[in-house]
Formats: structure tokens, sequence, C-alpha cells
């Protein structure tokens, strides 16, 4: 059915067509509106959830933690500050392989404090070991919601999910969106079959030890085995949700005019629709221009997005954070996947930092830039100087 | 009040809940209280555990002296953990996946109650979770070398409030908890004490009767951290119960009752004195005067604490 709605609302009606048995969540914008929605499902009856209003993401995060390993289907969702304070145990759930899906609404972190979009936060979770997928739409915010539970649920991969989608740009404005019935969803996603239950109480099982130089090494090697084991099964899901919903989801990354492009920009979340206006109008006059937008981030694709850019002349990378001191992480992500191997030129785009508008026109700008750039150029779009 | 006959038979019944084999230092106090705790409880039982000495010495990988479902996630969020785990339980009754009753216990230590999982507790006992949180208090972060807490007691003697020669050990008042989790009006409130495990079994057994969140805070010897010999971890505490420095009672939906006044009350050096954490106070004035307003403090509370038992229980 197709609606117009905001992407909070297309989470929620993710979530609640998912029914998950538990929702630890605290308030924070740009996601209050999901915790304000799925709040209302459950005062009016509509999902069978317990909801955990909890008084911290800290406190989210943990509870979450309890009651997946007691056995229950776990979503949350915060943004920013709330994502640092939960980061602690963010790390501890993936240690423990557990499938928390989470929806986290982009904006920057502090200081100074600002509500606006970026991805300083999504950064900040990159080596926490979950799983992290970017939407470009309110419709992939909602597709990627569902599938992020299979994902995670995967009996290869049991892992936290993070939907990232960018906070306002796509949380407040309304779109297009077009759901699935409800049977079709609960047929997707599944009756959830829990590992291990803390709740199974005749077969005790000890969840959270202590490990010393003699075993910690092992246990995160195993862990890095479940992040190996998501492209296929992300590829599996995306091919059965594709099916289900007559949208096309194929690959960890959607390649727009890409195939005969010489100059590229690389990006992630809604930033891509605004690129796919700009290669199309460029395209018009000629240019061979083209877009990689990364849906699958961590694990990261670095064979695939080589093989893809691979024989361009110029391609901007495009970072909607910094990484003081370095160049961007997706930059460094995607330069390091063409060690030992001939590859284009390679320059750094910083953007849109705290919600710094980003017009048709700087993407415009980044081809431009492209024509005479230097390898391994550090760059700002956006920026006054 | 269950008798020790009874006590031994709960711990033939459900004595290897909590089994031997962990590495806790030979003299603590912890063990005998979790198994207190565990044995008392007849439905099954999930733990949650904050870090600490507890945890660590029990769950070191690949082994565990735990016979219960058992989750450590970090050190401020017993509270929240638990709290996930009976929000998990009461969704999969609901959803009719479970349909026997299981109880939840968390336990964690002063640190981890008094100071880092403060929040988390309260935001546990406001929501009002179905769950009993037991405080094992040894005063001071013991599992990382005695480091003061919100709960070492004035003029203690710890490694990150030394005594020296200008300042005699720590400055400040311990945080009375207990009061705070009173103000949370929740049902069953108590102090508890290793030095009186009948006591302490008595109250675990009203507690779980309660639906909603519960919290006994019981009195840990450490006698690494306090500097006591290793054999004394009863006779410490009990000291500590008869200078009615940790009165032992209960407040029951908002009314206290004190479950052990002593028939003496003694001084409060009495306690101090066998301490090495409190040696320093008896060899220089400043620390006799010390002493002096710590049972200054010690009579203050206790006169306190028998008003709002008579102001709650109504005389007679």
């Amino acid at each position: 059915m197709k609606k117009v709605m905001t992407g909070h609302k297309a989470v929620a009606e993710a979530m609640r067509q998912i029914e998950p048995d538990v929702v630890a969540v605290y308030p924070i914008t740009p996601q209050s509106e999901i915790a304000e929605y799925y709040a209302q499902y459950v005062a009016d009856g509509i999902v069978r959830t317990e909801l955990v209003p909890v008084e911290s993401e800290h406190s989210a995060m943990s509870a979450c933690v309890g009651a997946a390993a007691a056995g229950a289907r776990v979503i949350t969702a915060t943004a920013s500050q709330g994502l640092a304070l939960m980061v602690e145990i963010l790390y501890i759930a993936a240690s423990m392989r557990l499938p928390i899906v989470m929806a986290l609404a982009n904006r920057a972190l502090s200081g100074p404090i600002n509500i606006h979009c970026d991805h300083s936060d999504a950064y900040l979770a990159r080596d926490s070991g979950a799983v992290q997928i970017f939407a470009e739409s309110a419709q992939e915010a909602y597709d990627y919601m569902l599938m992020a539970q299979r994902i995670a649920e995967h009996k290869n991969v049991r892992l936290p999910v993070i939907v990232n989608l960018d906070g306002f740009t796509l949380t407040h404005s309304s779109q297009v969106v077009e759901t699935l019935s409800d049977e079709v969803v609960k047929g997707f996603v599944g009756d959830y079959e829990p590992f291990y239950p803390l709740l199974d109480v005749d077969n005790p099982t000890v969840w959270g030890p202590f490990a010393m130089p003699d075993y910690y090494f092992e246990l995160k090697r195993a862990q890095q085995a479940g992040m190996e084991a998501v492209p296929e099964v992300f590829l599996g899901v995306q091919g059965e949700y594709s099916k289900l919903s007559g949208r096309n989801y194929k690959g960890f990354f959607e390649a727009y005019k890409l195939d005969d492009a010489e100059r590229v920009i690389v990006v992630m979340g809604s930033t891509a629709g605004t690129a796919k206006v700009v290669v199309n109008e460029l395209r018009e006059k000629g240019e061979r221009v083209g877009l990689l937008k990364v849906w699958l981030w961590r694990p990261f694709p670095r064979k695939e997005i080589a093989d893809a850019l691979a024989g361009k002349k110029a391609v901007a990378i495009m970072d909607r954070a910094i990484s003081f001191g370095n160049m961007g992480a997706l930059y460094l992500d995607i330069t390091s996947a063409f060690a030992g191997r001939e590859g284009p030129v390679f320059v750094n785009y910083i953007y849109g930092l705290g919600g710094r508008d980003v017009p048709a026109e700087h993407i415009v700008q980044v081809f431009e830039g492209l024509k005479d750039a230097e390898p391994g150029e550090l760059r700002y779009i956006g920026l006054r100087e | 009040m269950p008798s020790v006959k009874v006590l031994a038979q709960r711990q033939e019944q459900r004595g290897s809940r909590f089994t031997g084999g962990h590495s806790l230092c030979s003299g603590c106090a912890e063990p005998m209280i979790v198994r207190t705790v565990l044995n008392t409880i007849e439905d099954p039982v999930v733990v949650a555990n904050a870090t600490g000495c507890l945890e660590v010495a029990s769950t070191r990988y690949p082994t565990s002296a735990w016979n219960v479902p058992w989750i450590h996630t970090a050190f401020e969020n017993a509270a929240a953990t638990i709290a996930g785990v009976e929000a998990a339980y009461k969704a999969l009754v609901r959803k009719g996946k479970i349909d026997r009753k299981i109880r939840f216990v968390a336990f964690a230590g002063d640190g981890g109650t008094y100071d880092i999982g403060l929040q988390a507790l309260s935001g546990a006992l406001e929501r009002g979770h179905d769950f009993l949180y037991i405080v094992l208090n040894n005063e001071a972060y013991m599992n990382t070398g005695v480091q003061r807490s919100s709960a070492t007691p004035r003029g203690a003697n710890a490694t990150t409030s030394p005594a020296g020669s200008v300042i005699p050990g720590k400055p400040e008042d311990r945080k009375d908890l207990t009061e705070i989790v009173v103000a949370h009006r929740v049902p069953y409130v108590a102090q508890a004490s290793v030095s009186n495990l009948i006591d302490l079994a008595n109250k675990v057994e009203k507690a779980i009767k309660y639906e909603g969140p519960k919290l006994i805070n019981v009195y840990s010897t450490c006698p690494l951290g306090w500097r006591t010999p290793w054999d004394s971890a009863v006779k410490i505490a009990k000291l500590a119960v008869d200078t009615c420095y940790w009165p032992l009672y209960e407040v029951e939906e908002g009314r206290y009752r004190v479950t052990y006044k002593p028939k003496e009350k003694l001084p409060i050096e009495e306690w101090l004195k066998p301490q090495g954490r409190f040696r320093h106070l008896f060899k220089s004035e400043k620390g006799k005067e010390l002493i002096a307003e710590l049972q200054e403090a010690v009579d203050r509370h206790w006169e306190e604490l028998l008003m709002k038992e008579r102001c709650t229980q109504g005389e007679g």
C-alpha cells in the first residue's frame, strides 16, 4: 500500500508489523517520534510488545541486552548523544551475538550541541561489531528495518544491526512509502528462535563471563566470523525481500549510471538522492558521471566496491563526518580496498556537518572538482572559508 | 523466621545454585550472602550480576560457579539488565511462550549501586520491574583495590582517600542508599548483614512475596579491604550491627521495623578498633575527635530510625 509518511512513521510502521517482544527506548531529537508512535501502539493495544521507557540510552541498550539474552526479539532507536551513551553496551551486545535491531536517526555529535544530520554518530559505532546499513529514503528505511531483522537473527550472523536514516532529512520529511501487508511481513520475519535463552531455566547459561588473555582473543575472532557471514546472508535476504516487495534490492550498494561513468561520487544516506538528480542533469549534457551509494557499510564490502570503481578516472568519496587527524572513514575504507591494485584518482570530500545543507550545486561542484583532482586530496564542500 | 535447621535444609536442596570453586578470597562474606539469598527462593531464578568481585571470581571463562541462568553486562547497569530480562519474561508470558513463575535477582556491590549504577537502579525502581536487588555492601571498590566509594565510612583509609599526615582518611560521610530506595516508595526495602543470616533469609522470604522492585542492602565484610583477620567476617559485621552503625531494619509498604535491637548498644570504637582501615584514628587527637563525631552520627541516625519505626508502625 502506498502512503505519504515521514521516515519516523515508516520505521514505526515496520516495527509495528514486526511486533518485537521488547522495545527499550529513550527520547532524543530527531528520533523521539519513533518512540512516540510505538508507545501509542502499545497504549492502544495494537501490539503486545513490552515497552521499557528507560531513564537513559545506556539503560536502553542494557535492557535490550538483558531482554535479547533472555530470548526476546528486541528493537530500539536512538541518535547522536544517545548512541554515544549506548556505545559501551553496544560493544557488549555484539560480543554476546545478540540480534538487536536499531534505527539510528543520524545526528551530529556534540559539541557544539546540534540536532541536525551528519554521520558522526554512525562513525562512532563503526568498530562496535554492529552491522551498519544506510538508507537513502523513508522507503529504504522501512525496507531495511524489515530486512535487518532477518540479517540480525540469521544463525550465522547473530549480531546487532543498525539501520541509519538521516536525521530530519529523512526522519521528518514526508515521502511516498509503499508498505507490505502485515501478513506478508509476519511471514517474512517469521517466528523468533532464540539461542540459549536465559529464560530456559532448566538449562542454565552464563552470559557475559570474564575472559582473560587465554581466551579473549579467540572469542573476538569468533565474533569476527559473525561479521564475515553477513554478506552472503545480506544478499539472500535482499533477494527474498525483492521478490516479496517488487523493489529491486541487489548488492551491497546501488550503482547508479556507474557502468560507463568516468567521474564517480560515492556517498551514503539521503545525499544520494540529490546526487542522482545531478547525475541525470550532467548526463544530459553529455558528461560521463555516475554514483555509487553504499547500503552495507559494516561489514565493508571491500572487494565488490573496489571492483565497481576499478577503471574509473576519478572518484569523490564523500564523508559526512571528520575523522580528526586523518581522511574520512569511508575514504579510508575504499582506498584501503585498492591496496596493491591500480585505482582511480581518489579525493575525499567532507560535507554536510551538523546539518549543513547539501544542495544540487554542491554535488555539481564535486563532479567539476574531479576534473582537476590531485590524488589523496582532502576537500570540504559547503564550508564557508 | 526460618530456623538454622531450615537454612541447612535449603542448603541441601538448593545450595548448588552457587557452587564452590570460585576464586573469591578466603573469608569473603559474599558467598554466604549469595547462597542465603538463592537458597531462600523456591522458584527458578535468573541472576544479573554487576561487574565486581563476585562476577570476576565466579565466571572466569570457561568456568562458572553458577547453576542458575546468569548474565553480566557491565558495571553500572545490573538494574537495567535485569529490567530487560524481566520485560522479556512479561512479553513471553503474555504471548503464551512461558507459563511458569521465574524470579529475577540482581547482585551488585556498593560501587555498582551507590555510585555508578545509581541512575539505572533509580530508573528500574521507578518503572516497577519485578525484581530483587541485593547490594553486596563492602564499603569500597574492593575489586579494583580498595578505592573509596560513596558507601565508604567517614575516616576510613581507602586507596583514593588515604589516611595522610594532613587528612585522616575519607573526609565525607557515607551516602544513605537504603533511604534513597525507600524514597522510591517500592514495596520492600531492607538492611541486612552477613552476621545475621536468618534475618537475611527472612527478609528475602518477605521481599519475594511482593510484586515489583525490592532491595536489600547487605553488609558484607571484606577482610582484605578492611584489614581484618580472615576468619572475622561474621564477627566484624556483628559489631557493625551491635554498635548500631549498621542497623538491621526493613521498610515494608512504607512501614519501618527494626528487626534487631541490641540489648546493649556498643560504643563505635568496638567496631572501629579491629579494623586496619581505621587504625590511624586512634593515633591522633584529630582522629579521636573524628571517632566522637562518628559516635554522634550513629546515635542520631539510630534515634531517627527508632522514631521512623514509631511513626509508621503506630504505638504498640
